[in-house]
């Protein structure tokens, strides 16, 4: 196939000036290719001292983009990046980075489109589209064949190779995503997982249940005395790794109540039959929304109400943290409470309903 | 020894030859030089998406080689002092000291981040203009199809990767997918209990996410975006009607080398805004939010702008759970209707679209011209209800920081919400469909009567009238002729027929001459015909 190289020019049309005439060699196979170039026209006369000056604004930007990119080399080489406590340098440099990498990419950017928008002439051309469907030929040819390939395949006289061949497919289908949907399945209620937390009472071997005591962040027990009247503190079950996320369904807010808020909480939970959830003026909940398990961390003194961030689901502390604004439909689970022999807060049992998100199956 | 002359002036043609000769390029080669585009700044949308999934690309591959996609615990001894000695994931640990070890990582990693939230945000503007314009329609509704994919996969992975430092978002975020998960009904806690390893968080999602976010996903991104550029290609682009375009040309630019000079340049434009907002803007601070603990989270938490509206739908929903009195009883979390149902009706609903209208207008004709707004005022009110629907979710998913900003009670905000959600969209439509009826009629009305001159005439019976300048020639009664509307913009200033003459540009010289109205492609200079200086009134 020809390209729009030199020895092409002696076939176009008779014009004196070679640019003219190499320009009527393109325009010429454009049109064989369905285009008609209407309106071609350099922007500027050529030589002009406006193009003189397009050309001289055009090669300034990209001589400002390549000052832009040393900065950028220099600033990275020899700025000191290291990260330091306060304010220093460093704290600079990446702002400093982004300003020469983003400048010089803006200035060859605006270079090239400067230079394709206003040093190349203005074109408009116009191209058929040749749509719509193919030619009936071509639809007929296809069609023909394909039915007749069909045949020969035979499937319609002989059933039993095509239902013997889904059969047999059918299974390989499995087969290829066996492996995938079977290494990834994982059974969910293995261990009991979806109802058992780090409070679940200890175990040992002989018989014995020890009750799992509540603990602070880094592990230390916790005494009544710690948490004063009206204040709260987020406790973890004092197992290994009690407040890991391993233990991600185990976070839970205890809570010192005013004296008559306790009275009423007291009512609320023998409303509930959760009587002696509560020891003394403490009550203990789940801190993973029911909703979708973010923590549930926001309380507010005043109105006894604890507000879940995430979706601003809100639990009334003193009616067995009834939800009673936002999407969360059900209560926080309470953790009974009691105090060891050593003084020490310990849960009585695990959460006795379900902690954490709802899902399907839950009782 | 004789030497062989070297004609340089042939080498590029006998190159050239030369590879014709093995690869047989020029017949494709012919086929992609002459090839005409149309140009309009709204075609310029999907570009944008398109650059920045390169650049998201390029400084991805950048950060691969620093992450660490695990949750195995360390205790970081990094550069960042106010959390040494703190126990976190070898992720978090890894994103730390991209961000603050790895020399020119944050910029990197700002740069990902921000081109992420332009590549959302360029993909629903693309969206936006293909909707409001028709082009969807035949033959162009595969094209349609794999976009609205596309926005959906993009969305998977900003929210992968949006997981993978481990840091408190992060954590907060994965935990609600968790929670998402669950409530499907029958299946939700074997998917959960598969995707996750066991229960929530277990130890390997972080590597799931992981090849997920860098290989398949990115794979899949790669192989849309190829399909419907091919498509685009092949199908050649939609234009505006205007003088000389028709349903069966394309009036513009062959694709080299202006257009294609133009696409390069408009490529380095978006890398620069990219790397500027990287350098200057600090996006995600890990460092500040501290690592993942499933007890921690900060009020004001705020996901990604492209995912604040299923946030919003969440906290929308009431708190009305199903029961399923069969056996020990099932349920139906509350969450499970805008997390999951209500995306699955948006997916469906976008999908089906172009064939709902077809078939409501009964059209089977291909359509190669764009469709003004205005001209199709029910499309355009449909769209303005899902947009204003979706503004109204999206402003709910920061309804807490509004609340707390303009010191209004949270619960007003959400009952704001709900009632905004139910009765903003029916208004948008209703306002949307008559502001497109009066676009219209003042166009014929311009087309009719002409361009409003602002010159005010007294006639001799003491009226005033406005005087008119009339965009046809003008019969031998003096009344202009009526043109037709043909869906493209009608003039209606004067300036804009060249009564004014164009502004000298240039800041202190003039560099042009201020001899002829600028020419765009496919826009002759509208001349305003041989009457030109005499201004006539629209009706006499
Ligand atoms: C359309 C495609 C993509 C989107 C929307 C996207 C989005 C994101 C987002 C929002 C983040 C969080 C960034 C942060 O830490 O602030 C991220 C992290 C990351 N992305 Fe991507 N990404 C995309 C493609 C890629 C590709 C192609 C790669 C690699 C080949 C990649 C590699 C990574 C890595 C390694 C991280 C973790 C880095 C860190 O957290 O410090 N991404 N991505
Ligand atoms: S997670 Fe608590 S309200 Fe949604």
């Amino acid at each position: 196939m020809s390209t729009t190289t030199a020895h092409g020019a002696g076939q176009g049309p008779e014009v004196n000036d070679p640019v003219q005439q190499r320009f009527e060699v393109v325009r010429e196979h454009a049109r064989a290719d369905g285009i008609n170039i209407v309106h071609y026209e350099p922007q500027f006369e050529p030589g002009s001292k406006a193009e003189r000056r397009m050309t001289r604004t055009v090669a300034s930007l990209f001589l400002l983009a390549g000052l832009a990119g040393t900065a950028f080399l220099a600033i990275y080489i020899w700025w000191p990046w290291r990260n330091e406590y306060g304010s220093g340098p460093d704290k600079l440099y990446t702002p400093l980075l982004g300003l020469t990498f983003g400048l010089a990419l803006l200035f060859v950017g605006i270079g090239v489109l400067t230079w394709g928008k206003k040093l190349l002439p203005r074109e408009v051309s116009i191209q058929d589209r040749h749509e719509g469907a193919s030619k009936a030929e071509d639809v007929t040819a296809v069609a023909d064949t394909m039915s007749y390939m069909a045949d020969e395949l035979g499937v319609k006289r002989r059933p039993l190779l095509g239902i013997s061949l889904l059969a047999g497919l059918a299974p390989i289908g499995a087969v290829v995503a066996a492996p995938l949907v079977g290494g990834l399945i994982s059974q969910p209620h293995k261990n009991n997982q979806m109802f058992r937390t780090g409070w679940a009472p200890i175990e040992d071997d002989h018989g014995g249940r020890k009750l799992v005591r509540l603990t602070r962040e880094d592990g230390t027990p916790i005494r009544p005395e710690d948490v004063t009247t009206g204040g709260q503190m987020t406790v973890f079950p004092g197992i290994p790794g009690g407040a890991k996320n391993l233990h991600a369904d185990s976070p839970t807010l205890l809570i010192h109540l005013r004296p008559d808020d306790a009275q009423k909480a007291r009512e609320a939970n023998e409303r509930e039959r959760k009587n002696g959830y509560m020891w003394g003026n403490y009550i203990a909940y789940s801190k993973i929304c029911t909703h979708a398990g973010c923590p549930a961390s926001l309380y507010e003194q005043q109105t006894n109400r604890l507000l879940c961030p995430c979706h601003q689901s809100q639990f009334h502390i003193v009616d067995n943290a009834k939800p009673i604004f936002g999407p969360a439909s059900r209560r926080l689970p309470q953790l009974p409470l009691t105090v060891d022999d050593e003084g020490f807060l310990v849960a009585k049992s695990d959460f006795t309903e379900t902690v954490g998100p709802d899902f399907w199956e839950r009782p | 020894m004789k030497r062989r002359k070297v004609d340089l002036k042939s080498m590029p043609a006998a190159a050239a030859r030369g590879v014709d000769e093995r690869f047989q390029v020029a017949t494709p080669l012919r086929g992609l030089l002459n090839k005409v585009f149309p140009d309009h700044w709204s075609f310029l949308l999907g570009e944008i998406a398109l650059f920045s999934f390169i650049v998201l690309l390029l400084t991805g591959t950048f950060l691969t080689i620093f992450f660490e996609p695990s949750l195995r615990e360390v205790t970081y001894d990094g550069s960042y002092a106010p959390l040494r000695g703190v126990h976190m994931s070898a992720a978090f640990e890894s994103s730390l000291n991209l961000s603050f070890d790895v020399r020119g990582g944050l910029i990197m990693r700002q740069m990902h981040h921000w081109a992420a939230l332009l590549f959302m945000a360029s993909i629903v503007c693309h969206m936006l203009r293909i909707f409001f314009t028709g082009a969807f329609r035949k033959p162009r509704e595969g094209n349609w199809i794999i976009g609205s994919l596309l926005f959906w996969v993009g969305f998977l992975a900003g929210f992968t990767g949006y997981s993978l430092p481990d840091d408190a978002l992060s954590g907060t975020g994965l935990r609600i997918a968790s929670a998402i998960m669950l409530s499907i009904p029958v299946i939700g806690t074997w998917v959960t209990s598969s995707i996750f390893g066991g229960e929530f968080p277990g130890d390997i999602i972080i590597s799931r996410f992981f090849i997920a976010h860098v290989m398949l996903i990115p794979a899949l991104l790669l192989a849309l975006i190829g399909a419907h550029l091919g498509l685009v290609f092949k199908q050649k682009h939609t234009q505006w009607p205007g003088p000389g375009r028709t349903n069966d040309n394309v009036v513009g630019e062959r694709m080299f080398p202006r257009y294609a000079i133009k696409q390069g340049g408009y490529m380095l434009l978006v890398s620069g805004v990219i790397a500027l907002l990287g350098g200057l803007f600090q996006i995600n601070p890990i460092w500040l939010f501290g690592p993942y603990e499933a007890a921690v989270v900060s009020a004001a938490s705020q996901p990604d702008w492209y995912v604040m509206f299923l946030d919003g739908s969440t906290r929308l929903m009431p708190g009305w759970e199903l029961h399923i009195p069969i056996g020990d009883g099932y349920v139906i979390p509350p969450i499970f209707w805008p997390t999951v149902v209500l995306p699955g009706i948006l997916v469906m609903l976008t999908i089906a679209y172009p064939f709902i209208e077809a078939r409501m207008t009964k059209d089977k004709a291909s359509h190669n011209l764009l469709q003004r707004p205005r001209d199709v005022p029910e499309r355009t009110a449909l769209g303005a209800m899902a947009v204003s629907f979706f503004l109204v979710l999206t402003f709910t998913g920061a309804n807490d920081v509004i609340a707390d900003k303009l010191r209004i009670s949270l619960n007003a905000m959400t009952w704001a919400g709900r009632i905004g959600l139910i009765i903003i969209p029916p208004l948008a439509y209703y306002f949307t469909h008559r502001i497109c009826l009066g676009l219209q009629q003042h166009d014929r009305e311009v087309l009719v009567h002409g361009v409003e001159t602002g010159i005010i005439r007294r006639l001799p019976d003491g009226r005033f009238e406005e005087v008119h300048q009339p965009l046809a020639q003008v019969d031998e009664h003096g009344h202009p002729q009526e043109l037709p509307y043909i869906g493209w913009t009608v003039p209606k200033k004067m300036n804009r027929l060249g009564a004014l003459g164009p502004a000298v540009k240039g800041f202190f010289f003039p560099i042009e001459k201020p001899v002829d109205a600028p020419v765009s492609p496919g826009h002759p200079p509208v001349s305003s015909g041989p009457d030109r200086e005499e201004i006539g009134s629209g009706h006499r």
